[in-house]
């Protein structure tokens, strides 16, 4: 932890109530943050130099009623993030977590990051938050001493009363919260943590904070803000990234009852940033009318370079360029004698197509413009960076945008640009009243920052014992890097730090290797980013070898894991990322991925199956991946029948470290089994002339309950710190399936998705 | 025109070819109805026409007028539904986005089928689609809900006896 993460002090009240519209009154703590990096910029490699800290706030207040209010200072989009922090403040606290009140953060940069990405919501907040709790709780406890004239000692706060016992005397923290307020702030070195055997909420399965409201209809969404005299807006954009409008014909557009404005919206901008997409806006007093006007809109487009771009011969082409000698990135031990010399070699190569995030809210935000000021509702997973980009469109600064966040129907990296933010504001200031844009599902699916398509290529040398001596990767995508600077043709070291320089297999003879792609479309970070096709191809060449040598899988792979060890991928100019965190803190650890990997073995009991193969027509996959810090093992069992496949069980087991609310962690890695059956049998956005060919959900399937397994989930680790959670149960799925499958039928699968080579029952 | 929605009679002015959905959430205000795809496929904004699911997106509005009409909102008066107390218990939701849809479908499917095997559960449910996974929860909370629902029901017809 950095110096100045825990300088807990009071905080103005007057301050707070405007910030996090609290109405209450009492102790009221902040602490100060350290600037974290947005998670962009990790992986376009244009992390910010200034590391000066940030002055700011997290916050929780005490209310004469006995309400604890805890600001999430984080975007919830179904991980659990406002049940996860605020359970950790209350545990420390010694708050009863029925008198919790959770109160969503607005964007501040005062709180340091709130980028809801990278899943390092808990990693990098559980400390402070432990730490905010303890302040408050020895407050309160100080309050009551001097209350009571007894020894602070001998004060024990206790499920939101303090007690003094030799006296037999107690008070609520509501009846303290005012005493507390006039208290010392605790020096961040005085204060006594719980040990984890009295903790009450951490550990704990606690229950969603919202799922009260859920269950009845009242969560409020992006697409769910209503404000007083507010129009809605649709948007027809641009079908090809750079194209702009040449020309409209908006006469039978305008004839539709309800519409109040057609404008043109500015775009076309490359590199694409977070900016609106050119387009023409309907406005109009509900949202069916925008819906039908914008279909009447008659729109000629301007040509532009990337109007060649056709998804199925690029991937053939990046395919082709991965075969030959690229850029080097790491290199251990001389590879290409390895290869020369070998007994026996292998080499295969894989691809994975564009992806879309398909949320099943399609974005949606609110704006109001008066004179020099700005206010947003929005579903965005970054509320700080809507503030900055909203700011930039309409030239204000970002302090003069107000950022309320709402819940987020699913985000998965979308609702991390704040695009569609900016549409409503700069509307709002044209129409000088308030703005809803309402994307619909085609929107979503054609204007996505898509995961990159992907071409990787591997080569393997062995010797006569069957020992692989020798491992050539290679791998090409358009980076991330290129939706913020022109020209950016390799994937960055943060792409790259994605499971593919940090492989772990202990090789003697290895070198990674990147070949160049071109930046066709918007892309942007999908739930778990490189790890999608960095896994699937090391997983599955693995898997390839253990066949090929007639190993059993799993062994072959916790043999190529070699020793426990602590592996450090740092080499040259390639600075490998570690999620953000020290190498020392969050070591890359083998002996934990082969805990995992041998527990993911157990679990599906493929000690028992051979090569996996366990039956004609049905076999075992198995796959492993570090990411996020957290290690993810997954065992799938298929069934292959006329050439049709079904998923018949899959089986996680996540080292995740502490789990702050273990049934949260298992919905994440039960969505992550989802989520990932979803990409590697289905997943696929095509584009044809720069265009997506896909539009809805008959085009771009997501998985559906009749075709969801029997799936299990255990947790490991949970000694260790905190990892992340969100993604890295995605990664190993798609080559769990895969290497399935081949165990099934012999079909071995190298381009994604699966149904393109097999029917799904 | 004259809308029956969770038993209350509701005037909406909108156009003939407006979908419910949207006379349920510009006009009515009645967000808990998601919009989804806008096409039928994914369900978010499943609503109960005379006790039968319907895609309120692709409903037109003229098609739910003099019908008895319930969405989300409607489903409880205090969310205390055998579903809805089961989508608690086992703490189905994650973004919760597509729930009202889920919940809907189930509570047509318990209607008309008070003891739905698996198969039926799938049937019922694969209009529905969760983009964060919650399949697994879904169905676990429905297979429990199904006993408090038939007890329930139980209840209330004796006391109509």
């Amino acid at each position: 932890m950095t110096d100045n993460t825990n300088a807990i002090s009071l905080v103005d009240r007057r301050r707070f109530l405007k910030l996090a519209g609290v109405s209450s009154s009492g102790l009221i703590l902040g602490a100060t943050l350290p600037n974290f990096q947005p998670a962009w910029a990790d992986i376009a490699g244009t992390a910010a130099k200034d590391k000066s800290a940030a002055p700011l706030n997290l916050f929780v207040s005490i209310a004469k009623d006995n309400t604890v209010s805890i600001v999430c200072h984080r975007s919830e989009m179904g991980q659990g993030i406002r049940t996860g922090l605020p359970q950790v403040v209350a545990d420390e606290l010694e708050a009863d977590w029925d008198l919790v009140e959770v109160v969503q953060g607005l964007g501040d940069k005062r709180y340091g990051s709130q980028n809801t990405d990278g899943s390092r919501s808990i990693r990098n907040f559980y400390t402070t938050m432990r730490t905010m709790g303890a302040s408050a709780r020895t407050m309160l406890e100080q309050a009551a001493a001097q209350l009571w004239s007894v020894p602070v000692s001998e004060c024990q706060a206790r499920k939101h009363r303090v007690h003094h016992s030799a006296s037999d005397r107690s008070a609520s923290f509501g009846e303290l919260a005012e005493l507390a307020a006039t208290q010392k702030v605790p020096a961040e070195d005085t204060l006594v943590l719980k040990t984890p055997s009295n903790f009450n909420y951490i550990g704990k399965p606690v229950a969603t904070y919202d799922t009260p409201a859920i269950v009845q209809g009242k969560g409020v969404f992006g697409q769910d803000v209503i404000l007083d005299d507010m129009l809605i807006a649709s948007i027809e954009r641009a079908p090809v990234l750079g194209s702009k409008v040449a020309s409209v014909d908006d006469s039978a557009a305008r004839k539709i009852s309800g519409v109040v404005a057609i404008e043109n919206m500015d775009g076309g901008i490359e590199p694409p940033l977070f900016h609106p997409l050119s387009g023409v806006a309907v406005i109009a007093t509900n949202t069916w009318a925008a819906m039908k006007a914008r279909k009447a809109l008659d729109i000629q487009w301007t040509d532009t370079s990337h109007a060649g771009h056709n998804s199925a011969p690029f991937i053939e082409t990046l395919k082709q360029r991965v075969k030959q000698p690229g850029k080097v990135v790491t290199k251990y031990g001389d590879v290409a004698s390895s290869l020369a010399d070998a007994a026996n070699t292998h080499s295969a190569t894989y691809s994975v197509p564009y992806l879309a995030h398909a949320s099943m809210e399609p974005p949606s935000a609110t704006a109001v413009v008066k004179d020099d000021h700005c206010e947003i509702w929005a579903c965005v997973q970054v509320p700080q960076g809507t503030q900055q980009h909203v700011a930039n469109a309409l030239g204000l600064t970002p302090e003069q945008v107000k950022v309320n966040v709402t819940l987020l129907g699913g985000g998965f990296g979308r609702k991390s640009k704040p695009d569609f933010a900016v549409e409503a504001a700069l509307l709002a200031k044209k129409m000088q009243r308030p703005v809803k844009v309402v994307w619909s599902r085609e929107d979503d699916i054609r204007h996505d920052y898509y995961h990159a398509a992907a071409a990787s290529h591997f080569e393997a040398a062995m010797d006569d014992g069957g020992q692989v001596t020798g491992w050539q990767q290679r791998t090409a995508f358009p980076t991330i890097s290129g939706t913020f600077a022109k020209g950016a043709e390799h994937p960055s070291n943060g792409e790259l730090s994605l499971g593919f320089a940090d492989m772990p297999f202990d090789i003697p003879h290895r070198q990674c290797e990147t070949a160049p792609a071109e930046y066709e479309a918007r892309i942007g970070w999908l739930r778990s980013v490189s790890n999608i096709q960095n896994a699937f191809g090391v997983c599955s060449f693995a898997d390839e070898l253990a066949h090929l040598l007639k190993r059993k899988p799993d062994e072959f792979l916790l043999e190529l894991m070699g020793e426990d060890r602590h592996i450090d991928p740092n080499q040259g100019d390639f600075e490998y990322g570690n999620h953000g965190a020290s190498l020392k803190d969050f070591p890359l650890d083998t002996a934990r991925l082969k805990q995992v990997l041998a527990a993911t073995a157990a679990k599906a009991d493929l000690s028992q199956k051979g090569d996996h193969a366990q039956k004609a027509g049905e076999g075992w996959g198995i796959a492993v991946h570090r990411s996020f810090l957290s290690y993810v093992g997954i065992a799938t069992k298929v069934a292959v029948e006329n050439g049709r496949v079904a998923i018949k069980e899959m089986h996680c087991v996540a080292d995740v470290g502490l789990a702050v609310n273990p049934d949260r962690v298992e919905s994440q890695m039960e969505g992550s089994m989802i989520f990932g059956m979803s990409l590697a049998l289905m997943g696929e956005i095509g584009m044809e002339k720069g265009a997506v060919t896909n539009s809805n959900f008959h085009d771009y399937p997501l998985l559906r309950m009749q075709q969801s397994p029997k799936m299990s989930v255990t947790l490991l680790g949970t000694e260790h710190a905190p990892a992340g959670v969100g993604e890295p149960g995605v990664p190993p799925v798609a080559p769990s399936i895969t290497n399935a499958i081949f165990a099934a039928c012999g079909e071995r699968i190298r381009d994604l998705p699966v149904n393109k080579h097999l029917q799904l029952a | 025109m004259e809308l029956t929605i969770n038993g209350k009679v509701h005037q909406v002015d909108v156009d003939d070819d407006t979908p419910l959905l949207w006379a349920l959430r510009d006009e009515l205000k009645m967000t808990g109805t998601k919009f989804g795809c806008g096409a039928g496929l994914c369900g978010a904004c499943t609503i109960h026409i005379n006790g039968n699911p319907a895609r309120a997106c692709l409903t037109p509005i003229t098609a739910a007028k003099g019908a008895k009409i319930t969405t989300i909102e409607g489903l409880s008066d205090t969310g205390d539904h055998p579903l809805q107390q089961a989508w608690v218990k086992h703490n189905v939701p994650q973004c919760g986005y597509c729930q009202s849809g889920q919940l809907m479908s189930a509570a047509a499917l318990l209607a008309n089928n008070p003891n739905p095997s698996e198969k039926d559960i799938d049937s019922a449910m694969s209009g529905n689609l969760c983009r964060c996974g919650t399949y697994p929860r879904i169905k676990a909370a429905i297979q429990d809900a199904v006993q408090y629902y038939n007890a329930g029901e139980q209840q209330e017809k004796q006391g109509g006896e």
